[in-house]
């Protein structure tokens, strides 16, 4: 914005376009929100639903048609709960942190583009930008688990995170061979860069032919980095199995033991949109983003009905995993990231960067921005 | 080209609403939900009996060795993203300096990584 002389009128009155231009961005960020949230209530429902599917159950089925509303009178019920504050709680930083994991979940989805030309902000550091924000995370967490002043919120939370810091680094390398093949940390970058088709989507690269026999070598890294990107999404987000800090048998619900009424709701809600965040991410690195398998998407609606389909897909993926795997135990969790993961994610990055520099065909190499 | 800021603006705006947002959640609670704290209501859970001691422990020593190693390892994908994104852009000539500096960088990390493991710092039993 250039400090110019442009004004609009609105009620008789000259207001400077600025104003305009934070009212636009003021009701599309809104407007991004209310989608967040009544996504995630029937999000919520479908995670339980397919939950009680894999075991043989009907799983909400009460309020409303197929318990369609049950999200909706669950929030109420948590807005109607007393608040508990433990009495050795601090009390200021025990308040924060659900508010911290809330805001910090919801902000990162300024970055994320919905389809052609659907985003807040469009950063030309978009996927640093997610990256550090989900960093952050942890803070809410460890500091919920060290204000309760309480056993099980304490070893909670120090599991927590330990847990994500851990799987971060795996999470980095990974992102790091997609930024190479793609040259850009624009997230609509990253999406063009797999426009083509699911050949050139960067989870699917095995099939592009054309690159023959580079692409087997390619495919079979960037699967192999899918692959990973999701099972450390899953310990990221402390989603089963490798829920251990919540593990209910031994930790009860680890950092969120002395949550109760809206604080709790807010753990909860920046819980589930980390997930859908991973979700996203996911989506945008590897699986084309807003692009249909056949063919690129321009139109912004279509794009974003593309782009919300596959975040369905990708979090029923994540409901499975948590109904039909097995929880992890700690020590495994660890070695499973600090052995398998971090040096096999490390290769990878090696090895993408020789094809890149040695191997990439001229024509191919696709300069962002 | 400078350094142009308001493309971080929507973010801060974003940042405003959804603390407004969270706050008004527990407002909201505040107002509404009944408030009746007794003394067993708001003493520290535990299964079934009164706490022995304070909560805030020693603890493993794992916690610590496992984010120093972390802040080693994001470190080192900080570094990588600006390498990341440029190498495709370079001459090949430079290119190829700049994949080899790299691999350089990576193998004195994979060095240092290789002593943690042999030392035990990954093991957790």
């Amino acid at each position: 914005m250039s400090p110019d002389l442009d004004y609009i009128a609105w009620f008789g009155i000259d207001w400077p376009v600025e104003v305009e231009w934070a009212l636009v961005k003021t009701g599309q960020i809104l407007a991004i929100m209310i989608l967040l949230l009544i996504s995630l209530a029937f999000l919520l429902l479908f995670d339980r639903k397919v939950w009680a599917a894999v075991q043989l159950r009907k799983g909400p089925n009460v309020v409303g048609p197929f318990g369609l509303l049950q999200s909706f009178a669950d929030f109420f019920k948590f807005v109607f709960k007393e608040i508990v504050i433990p009495a050795g709680a601090n009390k200021t930083v025990f308040i924060l942190a659900p508010l911290i994991t809330f805001v910090l979940a919801f902000v990162a989805w300024a970055a994320v583009p919905w389809g052609p030309g659907i985003v807040i902000a469009d950063l030309n550091v978009g996927i640093l930008y997610l990256f550090a924000i989900s960093s952050l995370g942890v803070y809410g967490i460890i500091m919920g688990g060290w204000a309760s002043n309480s056993k099980y919120p304490f070893l909670g939370g120090l599991r927590s995170a330990a847990q994500m810091v851990s799987y971060e680094v795996s999470i980095g390398f990974i992102i790091i061979t997609v930024l190479l093949l793609v040259g850009s940390l624009n997230l609509t970058d990253i999406v063009d860069a797999q426009r083509e088709g699911i050949w050139m989507w960067h989870g699917f690269r095995l099939f592009n032919v054309q690159e023959f026999p580079s692409n087997l070598l390619v495919g079979a890294i960037m699967l192999a980095m899918l692959v990973m990107f999701f099972v450390s999404a899953l310990a990221e987000t402390n989603r089963p199995p490798f829920d251990l800090p919540e593990a209910e048998s031994e930790l009860v619900a680890g950092y969120q033991v002395e949550y109760s009424s809206t604080p709790y709701l807010l753990f909860m809600i920046g819980e589930y949109l980390n997930i859908v965040l991973m979700c996203a991410m996911t989506t945008i690195l590897f699986l084309g983003g807003w692009h249909l398998p056949w063919g690129p998407v321009d139109h912004p609606a279509l794009g974003m009905l593309v782009f919300y389909v596959k975040l369905w897909i990708m979090f029923f993926m994540f409901a499975m995993v948590k109904a039909i795997v097995p929880r992890y135990r700690y020590d495994q969790l660890m070695r499973l990231g600090w052995k398998i993961f971090l040096p096999t994610s490390l290769v990878a990055v090696a090895a993408i960067a020789y094809y890149v520099t040695f191997m990439q065909p001229a024509a191919a190499i696709t300069a962002g921005g | 080209m400078g350094l142009d800021l308001t493309d971080y603006l929507p973010i801060v705006i974003f940042f405003a609403i959804a603390l407004v947002m969270g706050a008004g959640f527990l407002i909201a609670a505040w107002v509404v939900a009944p408030k009746s704290p007794d003394k067993e209501k708001v003493s520290a859970y535990e299964c079934g009996f009164n706490a022995f001691d304070d909560a805030r422990m020693k603890f493993d020593v794992r916690f610590y060795l496992v984010s120093i190693l972390f802040i080693i390892f994001d470190l080192e994908v900080a570094f990588l993203f600006p390498w990341a994104i440029t190498l495709t852009d370079m001459p090949t000539e430079t290119a190829q300096f700049a994949f080899w500096s790299m691999m350089a960088f990576l193998g004195v990390l994979t060095v240092g990584f290789i002593y943690e493991w042999k030392k035990g710092a990954l093991e957790w039993e």
